[in-house]
């Protein structure tokens, strides 16, 4: 372990107090160069101060000081607000190892200092300081970006299954994309739980937009139509693409006596004659 | 013969099952197949993929753009695993049967969606199913 010099001063702490600007300088113009355009000059510059004095409260106190924490959840909001803006893991990190090498090529300018074995030992340490806190930031990094994709994810679960109320007692369901159990699960209860809020008695599940229908699917499908049976409704199935429809019948599913449609179009004019409304061209007379 | 572009994709989770599907469309789209013909593969692999993880308590699958002797493409899918495999495969293969809650018709619907169909299975060794669609 280093001891910390004569007035409570590391030689690290000093040399980055002498050479603040310069240092600071050096740092934030690397970082710039990595995150160009995504965060002001201004904002970097800010950061960095921040950072920097910390960090320099850290040299002279050692890792057990009150800065080494403030560093830390300093970092860690910063690794966030990184990963939520979608800057890459080593974009995060630059901001860390960056001051390394500034400090480095201001030690090696400075001749008379690169002599002395204190200040190596020093900056070895003082190194090692900030290799863990580079990785530090990676770590918060990877569970903020985590945590994103987790968010993502479950808000596009919701997004993706809009039940649409088409006219007075009758709701749709635009199926979209790749159907997992999962998915397939939370429209099926939404498009239930709609047909009761609405009271409707007919509901259109339009599979337009499905790439493949397997016997999963199917099955969902059907155990949907069942379901909205037994709750009075009927259902009808539309957006039978030709390529689905070979793809069903070579599987040998079997749809028995459920009403499907070509387009959703179709399964609307279907579901309004059924429900007694009569649809009439706006002639003159 | 295979090409470099094989993926090999582990099958362990309902998203493994995903990436399979997406994998094969790739590899038929590559291959110049019909949609209606990358449809059908894509499905049989779908049935296969979740045929693998529920029956075969999960395996792999490999994915691979092939060429056959006369030159023509195509997309063939190896799905492996070393569950418990299938003691009665005429059972299995008859539309309708199933050993849980499916349709039953996974297999043998999937069969019907490509060109090529071969099982292998032993009684507590595992499963291994391959399938091959070409190009028309
Ligand atoms: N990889 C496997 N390992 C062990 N058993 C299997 C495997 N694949 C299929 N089987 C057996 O074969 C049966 C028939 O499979 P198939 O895919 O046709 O129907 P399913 O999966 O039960 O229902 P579906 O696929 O229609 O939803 C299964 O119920 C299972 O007992
Ligand atoms: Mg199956």
């Amino acid at each position: 372990m280093t001891q910390p010099g004569s007035a409570g001063q590391t030689r690290i702490a000093q040399l980055l107090t002498e050479h603040r600007d310069d240092v600071l300088g050096r740092w934030v113009a690397a970082v710039a160069g990595t995150v160009r355009g995504r965060i002001t000059e201004r904002e970097l510059r800010h950061e960095s101060e921040e950072l920097y004095g910390l960090l320099v409260r850290q040299a002279a106190d050692g890792p057990a000081g009150t800065a080494a924490d403030e560093l830390r959840s300093m970092l860690a909001d910063l690794s966030r607000s990184r990963a939520r803006q979608g800057f890459t893991p080593s974009e995060t990190a630059v901001s860390v190892f960056a001051l390394k090498q500034a400090l480095f090529s201001l030690l090696e300018e400075k001749a008379d200092v690169d002599a002395d074995a204190k200040t190596y030992r020093e900056f070895v340490l003082f190194s090692s300081v900030l290799d863990d806190l580079g990785l530090h930031t990676f770590e918060t990094f990877a569970a903020a970006r985590e945590q994103v994709i987790a968010d993502q994810a479950e808000s596009l679960l919701e997004l993706s299954t809009p039940v649409v109320k088409l006219w007075d007692g009758i709701v749709a369901v635009p199926l979209i994309g790749t159907l997992d159990s999962a998915r397939t699960q939370v429209v099926m209860e939404s498009l239930l739980q709609t047909l009761v809020d609405t009271g409707s008695r007919y509901a259109v599940i339009d599979i337009t937009g499905v790439a493949a229908v397997d016997t999963e699917v199917a099955q969902h499908l059907l155990k949907t139509v069942v379901a909205a049976r037994l709750m009075g409704a009927e259902c009808v199935i539309s957006g039978i693409r030709p390529q689905i429809a070979h793809t069903i019948v070579t599987l040998g599913i079997e749809f028995a006596d459920i009403v499907t449609k070509a387009t959703l179009a179709d399964a609307l004019a279907h579901v309004l004659r059924q429900s007694g409304v009569q649809i009439i061209s706006g002639g003159q007379a | 013969m295979t090409t470099s572009d094989d993926v090999e994709i582990p099958i362990a989770t309902g998203d493994d099952v995903v990436r399979v599907r997406q994998a094969t469309r790739t590899a038929a789209g590559a291959a110049r197949l019909s949609l209606v013909d990358q449809t059908k593969v894509v499905t049989a692999a779908s049935e296969l993929a979740r045929n693998t993880l529920v029956y075969g308590g999960g395996g792999e699958a490999l994915v691979s753009q092939v060429t056959d002797e006369r030159g023509r493409a195509g997309v063939r899918i190896v799905f492996r695993d070393e569950g418990p495999g299938i003691a009665d495969v005429d059972l299995a293969l008859t539309d309708g049967w199933t050993s849980g809650q499916g349709l039953g018709l996974g297999l043998t619907g999937a069969r019907r969606l490509v060109d090529a169909f071969d099982l292998e299975t032993a009684v507590g060794q595992g499963t291994t199913i391959t399938v091959t669609k070409w190009r028309r």
